[in-house]
């Protein structure tokens, strides 16, 4: 604290500070108890589609959801096995 | 038809009681048939908010098990006609509170000609704070500018959202207003405290007032008379708008602006 701080009493501006943890984590914590029910379900039927015309290991699928800003995101991820 | 209106919050001491007490008065001042039910069994404390600690014969789970009837378990408010109080049990826990007894209790009153059963919710999310909310028309969540109550708030309306019964039947939902309480103009206007704005934003759930932090709360549990009738106070009108906002009237917020005491009264202090 500087000595001008220490005359005039500055105080803390911290409520910034806690909005933006209480975003992230409220964000967060909502997608945790909201979101992946349905991502297993989700990936199985994604592997059972792409079985029918290539041949893939399940593990290839990945499902993941994301929060950016307002929107959530699905994010799908198929790794095709190598054309030798 | 009666309207049930949770009061709930997750933290404790937020001012859930405080506020039910405040609520279930004022519309019963509007003259609405009102009664408020305290949920937190082991741990009753709406009669002391209420003035009617030593008028308790019997209580809510008296009523569950059959032991008494609605008529004699319900307190007559000395503050406000049309008020009733059904007090918690102080000595049973709250596994006495079953999904079928509370179910029955909320249906007879209404049988009885009540408009509106606000129940008071315990803190936390386990059983006895699930009950409260279960059969939720409406609630009023209670949130002090505090990250901890603000968390906790948006974990108790994702429960509402999944275990209310509107929820679990898929019918309208449960309808969701913000309550912020304990809140100091001054301290939000100097970016010590969350502002009231930042809470809605974080909860994304109307506002349904902005209670100050005031001595008159005290004041008013130290008597036993609920907030609202502690005349000319802030706090006392907050909670008389908040009522109004509720029944679907329009009242511009007060007391949510800091203004900056005159030179006069900062030499001199004054209230």
């Amino acid at each position: 604290m500087s000595w001008l701080s220490l005359i005039f009493g500055e105080k803390k501006a911290t409520a910034s500070v806690a909005k933006e943890r209480l975003q992230l984590i409220i964000a967060r914590e909502r997608v945790g108890l909201s979101g992946p029910d349905f991502l297993p379900d989700l990936q199985k039927d994604l592997v059972a589609v792409i079985s029918k015309y290539v041949k893939i290991n399940p593990e290839d699928i990945k499902v993941g959801l994301e929060k950016q800003g307002n929107f959530e995101v699905i994010e799908v991820n198929i790794v095709l096995p190598e054309i030798r | 038809m009666a309207t049930i209106i949770t009061i709930t919050s997750g933290k404790g001491g937020v001012g859930k009681t405080t506020t039910s007490a405040s609520i279930a008065s004022g519309l019963a001042m509007r003259g609405f048939k009102t009664a408020v039910i305290d949920f937190d069994v082991g741990l009753r404390n709406l009669d002391l908010i209420m003035g009617c600690e030593r008028r308790v014969v019997y209580d809510f789970v008296n009523v569950i098990q059959g032991d008494a009837n609605l008529h004699q378990a319900l307190i007559k408010d000395k503050h406000a006609d049309n008020l009733f109080v059904l007090p918690a049990s102080q000595t049973r826990d709250k596994d006495a509170l079953t999904e079928e007894g509370v179910e029955k209790v909320l249906k007879d009153l209404e049988h009885q000609g009540f408009d509106y059963i606000v129940c008071d919710s315990p803190a936390g999310i386990e059983h006895g704070a699930v009950m409260a909310l279960t059969f939720a028309d409406e609630a009023i969540v209670v949130t002090n500018p505090e990250v901890s109550s603000v968390r906790d708030s948006d974990r108790i309306l994702g429960i509402i959202q999944s275990k209310s019964r509107r929820a679990v039947e898929g019918r309208e939902p449960v309808k969701e207003h913000l309550l912020v309480t304990r809140y100091s103009p001054k301290r939000a206007h100097e970016g010590e405290m969350l502002t009231y704005t930042d809470i809605q934003e974080l909860l994304r759930i109307p506002l349904l007032g902005v209670i100050p932090e005031s001595e008159a709360v005290l004041h008013a549990s130290n008597q036993g008379i609920p907030a609202i009738h502690q005349k000319d106070t802030p706090v006392a009108d907050a909670y008389l708008d908040a009522i109004g906002r509720f029944l679907g009237e329009t009242h511009p917020l007060r007391f949510v602006d800091h203004e900056k005491p005159g030179l006069l009264k900062r030499l001199f202090g004054g209230k």
